[in-house]
């Protein structure tokens, strides 16, 4: 990491508002922070049935969602290719729990980052060396290959109907070992989602976050200042492809199969619905986002069937014309605070 | 040892399909060299127009009108989805045409879903003969195909060089304020090439069409497929995306011979990658002073 550290100190930089308050987040982020995250946690309690499983799946795609924010509304590129580390990330968890006999949660979660860091590595290396459109064509060739890998690739993969395995149990080694009940395993993802979401917001926060973020701004002259455009690009794309792992993995452990079609472009295409719709560069918005579009697939899906997708189209594409800044997109001044 | 005349006939085979991406493809750069729109939904009006194509051979019976009728209803819906939903992006930045026309593209996939349901359809060729190419009986049709997109290709270049209209449009490419100041209407212009582009997709969805079941999802291969050509040819250059169009196809015909079709796409990706890490500028263009 040593080749990351700026020219000169950055730290003080940071604070480049100076309204009051400005200095960290205020007691009324954290309340709503913990608002928010409470309600979330007694959502099963309440919810009817469908609407449990309903919560929890808002939460998986949220994450996947929010680490293609650090691409997308923090650095400023737009990746057409996160269903391949979401892909990866499932079938990384899939090759353990297939593997390793009792399955093991942990190591699910570990094979699963690393596959996804492995691809995310790779394509880091090649897609950063462009810009704008070359960089999202890229990346969405780039998840059209791994497809076509695991789709052809039967013998390892399950070509088609991919591959189905049991739940792991959520196990301390050595401790206790208890089966995921529906509850549990919402509240395993709310933690899971929760700790991604502090751990992303302070990398947006941090002085390499800010780089990123100056990048967004004006690359040209982020590159003259001294920094090396290059090496934070590949870092942010790995980090992204990372978090995207994690959201497969846990996607993986709720429906306990892994399956070629969510490697497939339409998954990228929708992680990139859920951050418009949300509001690009909140992190917070993307969630909303998805849980928007994953609710309005769910009410047009009742109307119109398996042509939900074009109410859902016209939409975001009205969205795109007339609300570029997203649902939460006012609000980003505060989020980011 | 691989015997030469299956090489030989998937050489031919490569030039063929080279001829239809070409098609495709011409109409992506055109629209993007002119607009810096990517049309994500380029593929779509191809799956389309061969739809379009279909009914209108049920109707009239006669594959050239069909061709006809598909090619002035794609233009006209082209140049309505232009005005609607793209007029209102220019100016901004060309992501967010990107994800406009990332809409576009499900809303066409979705409607042609809808309407013409998951069953693969089929227009039937005009001319149905054979002729024995080595060891197999070739489609005279396949040639034919080729022929047509030369000939439509070459019908576009001597309109952007000889027409005024296609002055206009060159203006238009090289300094839209200025063009708009010699009075040339670049709101018009703009629309006009997008129609231009959507014929000719739809165009190439027609002469494909007798090779294959259309079905819904086939647009976003041909997407895929024109993004990869119009980067390898250098964006926006005619010539370079036709040329590339040819090469693609020939690298994916060839590696058909070693492996499934499915993945012989895999060697036109490697070929984009390459192309980016080696001459990013794209491979057909004059290297920039």
């Amino acid at each position: 990491m040593s080749a990351l550290t700026p020219p000169a100190a950055s730290a003080e930089t940071r604070v480049l508002d100076t309204r009051p308050g400005a200095e960290g987040p205020s007691a009324a982020y954290w309340t709503a922070f913990a608002v928010v995250v409470a309600l979330l946690a007694l959502s099963p309690l309440v919810l009817p049935g469908f609407w449990q499983r309903f919560a929890t799946e808002i939460l998986i795609w949220g994450l996947l969602a929010m680490s293609s924010d650090l691409l997308i509304g923090y650095t400023g590129m737009v990746s057409f290719g996160h269903s391949a580390f979401f892909g990866l990330g499932m079938y990384g968890a899939a090759a353990a729990l297939l593997a390793v006999r009792p399955p093991s949660l942990w190591l699910a979660l570990l094979t699963g980052l690393v596959a996804a860091a492995v691809v995310a590595m790779f394509v880091a290396f090649f897609s950063t060396r462009l810009r704008d459109i070359y960089f999202s064509i890229t990346t969405l060739v780039f998840s059209q290959i791994f497809y076509v890998i695991i789709f052809t690739w039967t013998e390892v993969t399950g070509g088609e109907n991919g591959l189905t395995f049991r739940q792991p149990p959520f196990a301390i080694p050595g401790l206790f070992s208890i089966p995921f009940t529906r509850n549990g395993l919402h509240w395993f993802v709310l933690a899971v989602v929760a700790l991604s979401y502090l751990l992303l917001r302070r990398i947006t926060q941090s002085p390499f976050g800010m780089v990123l973020q100056s990048i967004r701004e004006n690359e040209p002259r982020t590159r003259a200042i001294g920094y090396h455009v290059e090496r934070y690009k590949i870092v942010a794309v790995m980090l992204s492809g990372l978090f995207a792992g994690l959201a497969g993995v846990l996607y993986a452990i709720q429906n306990k199969f892994a399956a070629p079609d969510f490697v497939l472009f339409l998954i990228s295409g929708e992680t990139v619905i859920f951050n418009v719709m949300g509001g690009m560069g909140t992190l917070v918005g993307p969630v909303a986002g998805a849980a928007f579009f994953l609710l309005m697939k769910e009410v047009f899906s009742r109307v119109f069937y398996e042509y939900y997708l074009i109410p859902v189209g016209v939409i975001f594409t009205l969205m795109v014309i007339f609300l570029p800044q997203g649902l939460l997109g006012f609000l980003r001044r505060r989020l980011n605070q | 040892m691989i015997p030469l005349d299956q090489v030989l006939v998937q050489i031919v085979n490569g030039l063929v399909n080279g001829m239809i991406l070409a098609l495709v493809a011409s109409g992506l750069t055109l629209i993007f060299g002119i607009m810096d729109i990517v049309n994500f939904a380029h593929g779509d009006l191809f799956m389309l127009g061969a739809y379009v194509g279909t009914t209108a051979f049920l109707t009239t019976g006669n594959f050239w009108i069909a061709l006809l009728a598909s090619v002035l209803t794609m233009a006209l819906l082209g140049a309505v989805l232009q005005a609607t939903a793209l007029r209102p992006l220019l100016g901004r930045d060309p992501l967010t045409t990107i994800l406009a026309t990332f809409g576009l593209s499900l809303i066409i996939q979705n409607y042609a879903l809808w309407q013409y349901g998951p069953v693969p359809r089929k227009i039937n060729e005009p001319i149905t003969g054979h002729f024995q190419l080595f060891y197999v009986e070739y489609p005279w049709y396949r040639l034919l195909i080729a022929v047509m997109s030369a000939a439509i290709i070459g019908g576009l270049y001597l309109f952007m060089k000889y027409g005024k209209h296609g002055i206009w449009i060159r203006a238009t490419t090289q300094d839209r304020v200025m063009a708009a100041a010699m009075g040339i209407p670049v709101p018009w212009v703009h629309t006009v090439v997008f129609a231009i582009g959507a014929g000719m997709a739809a165009a190439s969805g027609v002469l494909f069409g007798p090779t294959v079941g259309i079905n819904h999802a086939m647009g976003f291969d041909f997407t895929l497929r024109a993004f990869v050509v119009v980067v390898v040819g250098g964006m926006g250059n005619l010539g370079g995306s036709i040329l590339a169009s040819i090469f693609i196809s020939l690298l994916e015909s060839l590696a058909a011979i070693w492996v499934s079709p499915a993945q012989a796409v895999i060697v036109s990706f490697v070929a984009l990658i390459l192309t980016l890490l080696i001459r990013p500028t794209g491979l057909f263009v004059p290297t920039p002073k």
